[in-house]
């Protein structure tokens, strides 16, 4: 393998990541801002970023950027892709933003089968507000809010929305994939690569979850993080193609 | 210059696409939902986007892409649907981003009903939603008027770039008459703050985010002296038999239609009143009424609540005058004649007042 020492042209230069030792998102950033140079799409992207710990991606992507309120990215999406068809539209957001408060506009968005790509980091908690349970937190995960593991007598069962959406005819792409080792950061790339070619091609509503690590309020180092999404996070959300409805692939 | 036949909600929206409305974003409630019935219809025809939405958040939200893009946008709602976009505007404030939103009044609170009232005026005009904004509300009185201000409004917006509310009611949504609607707008020109992608220059952000408190200061200043600026350009009323007048009606939209005939019938009994109608709620036409109170001692504000345009008479005149209130809130449209009933009793007791001291 070659190894590149490049900073890709869609990354701000200079800038001091606020993101946690093993986050998963600033790999992710990465992944998005390579394609988009690789794929020339950068120049003509409007990129929208949650209420989440991915709240300051404008400080570091640098395409046109807007932020949504918690939850409404593909609301914005919607507006803005309607707006400008001729634009690449992305949607980055994490699993309290895009599963519990934004559920609506995530399903009827894909439902609809905007022409946009989300982008949905499923850390299985919430990073920003101190590590509260979220709609995919696992069944005895312990967080700050479900503080003797997550009970589904109290809390409930883990929500698994890409595999909903994934049913939906609008929806052209969608895959779920894994940042916990250089095989599977590759992986996840072909994965956001594909779904951006979804977009291009006008085939539909694109989706990549990423399980991404949040060792901060996983309470694990960045080590044990990636092994606990392997040997854990994996077992309820498997890795894999959920839909393909590109030519061939129907 | 043709004259049309046709409903207040119809013209909100068909004067939206003269103005250049190319998306309109909304989600059904009666008594507005001829509103987006008619866009669904005709929009797409002048080349633009209907969606109606799973909510009004996600409504308004469809706004703010469609808003940050540059495009002039529409949303249009009734009371309990515009509770829910309330924080889509106070992002579009804080975004600084142009766009009309039509609110049709119903009875409330709560679901209430679907009758006509007016008792969202401080929802409008106090900032419904979080934080340190201001929002031009405008208050049309006949079709002929939705139609003009409708037009006004995009600009309005677009020059001050803030979100814009008409506030209209079940009556004046559902109500025909003959209208003439200005020409549709030519090219309009490129706003430059607008997110178009970056193309070979820098790339451009719109964040309502900013963590450096002195940061955040500065953009609520920065949004204030645009309010004063609003305060002074943008106030707008009409005056009604005012000239001679010794009392003067207080009223906007369709009170201040029932407050005219009300108007014309106590002048036949010898009482010389007037009317001033605001059309636009903020800013207050204050001046006028400070101007007034000077000469005149007697003002009535009436609406269809329990008093809440009330509150800005009270800071337009600040004891300078009596003021007396006539309302009927919940959905209760009052009749001229108990206006005009009303109108002469104050006058009376305030005779008889005036005579024993
Ligand atoms: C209307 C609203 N409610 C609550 C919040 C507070 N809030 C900000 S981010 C967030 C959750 C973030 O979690 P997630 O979406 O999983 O993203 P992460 O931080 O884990 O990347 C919450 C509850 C908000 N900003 N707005
Ligand atoms: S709190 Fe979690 S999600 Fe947020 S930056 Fe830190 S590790 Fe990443």
């Amino acid at each position: 393998m070659k190894l590149k020492n490049e900073w890709p042209k869609h990354y701000k230069r200079e800038v001091i990541t606020h993101y946690c030792p093993g986050c998963g998102h600033g790999v992710v950033h990465r992944i998005v801002a390579e394609l988009l140079e690789e794929m020339d799409l950068g120049k003509k992207t409007i990129g929208v970023n949650p209420a989440g710990c991915a709240v300051l991606a404008y400080k570091y992507f640098d395409f046109d950027m807007i932020e949504a309120a918690h939850g409404r990215g593909t609301a914005l999406a919607t507006g803005i892709k309607r707006s400008r068809p001729d634009l690449f539209v992305l949607s980055y957001q994490g699993d309290g933003d895009l599963a519990a408060i934004g559920t609506a506009e995530t399903i009827h968005s894909a439902s609809r089968g905007e022409l946009f790509t989300v982008i949905f980091i499923n850390n299985a908690v919430y990073g920003m507000t101190g590590g509260q349970m979220a709609p995919t937190t696992l069944k005895g995960q312990k967080t700050t809010t479900s503080p003797d593991g997550r009970n589904p007598k109290y809390e409930g069962y883990p929500l698994h929305i890409t595999d909903i959406v994934a049913t939906f005819p609008g929806v052209a792409y969608a895959e779920r994939v894994a940042i916990k080792s250089p095989a599977s950061i590759i992986k996840a790339k072909k994965a956001i690569k594909n779904a951006f070619q979804t977009q291009v091609d006008g085939l539909g509503y694109s989706i990549i979850e990423v399980l991404s690590a949040c060792p901060t309020n996983w309470k694990m180092s960045p080590v044990d993080s990636m092994k606990w999404i392997n040997d854990v996070l994996e077992k309820e959300f498997p890795l894999g193609v959920l839909t393909d409805k590109r030519k061939g692939n129907s | 210059m043709n004259k049309i036949f046709m409903s207040g909600n119809h013209a909100f929206a068909e004067s939206a696409i003269r103005a250049g409305c190319r998306c309109y974003f909304g989600y059904p409630i009666t008594p507005q939902n001829e509103l987006g019935e008619y866009m669904a219809a005709n929009i797409r025809k002048a080349g633009g986007v209907f969606i109606q939405s799973e909510s009004e958040i996600a409504a308004i939200n469809m706004t703010i892409g469609s808003a940050a893009t540059g495009t002039r946008v529409m949303t249009s709602s009734s009371s309990p649907g515009i509770s829910l976009k309330q924080e889509g505007l106070s992002f579009l404030a804080g975004f600084e981003l142009p766009a009309v939103i039509v609110n049709v009044m119903r009875g409330g609170p709560g679901l209430g009903n679907i009758a006509p009232a007016q008792g969202d005026y401080f929802q409008a005009t106090r900032g419904g939603g979080h934080g340190d904004y201001r929002m031009p509300v405008f208050a049309p009185g006949t079709v002929q008027e939705i139609a003009d201000i409708t037009f006004l409004a995009f600009d309005v917006a677009d020059k001050y770039r803030t979100p814009v509310m008409i506030l209209g009611d079940g009556m004046m949504g559902q109500t025909k008459e003959p209208v003439v609607f200005p020409e549709p707008i030519g090219e309009l020109p490129v706003k430059e703050w607008a997110l178009r992608s970056m193309g070979d220059g820098p790339s451009k952000y719109l964040a309502s985010l900013i963590l450096d408190p002195a940061a955040m200061e500065r953009h609520n200043w920065k949004l204030y002296r645009k309010y004063k600026e609003i305060e002074r350009n943008e106030v707008r009323y009409e005056s009604y038999m005012i000239d001679d007048a010794d009392v003067v009606v207080i009223a906007y939209g369709t009170t201040a239609r029932i407050a005219k005939s009300a108007i014309k019938r106590v002048r036949d009994d010898g009482i010389r009143a007037g009317l001033i109608r605001p059309i636009t709620l903020w800013p207050f036409p204050k001046q006028i009424l400070q101007e007034l109170a000077r000469k005149i001692k007697q003002f009535i504000v009436f609406e269809m609540s329990t008093g809440q345009m009330l509150e800005d008479v009270q800071l337009s005149i600040l004891g300078k005058a009596d003021i007396s209130f006539y309302g009927r809130p919940g959905g209760v449209v009052p009749t001229p004649l108990e206006l005009a009933r009303y109108i002469y009793r104050e006058c009376q007791n305030k005779k008889e007042l005036d005579y024993e001291t």
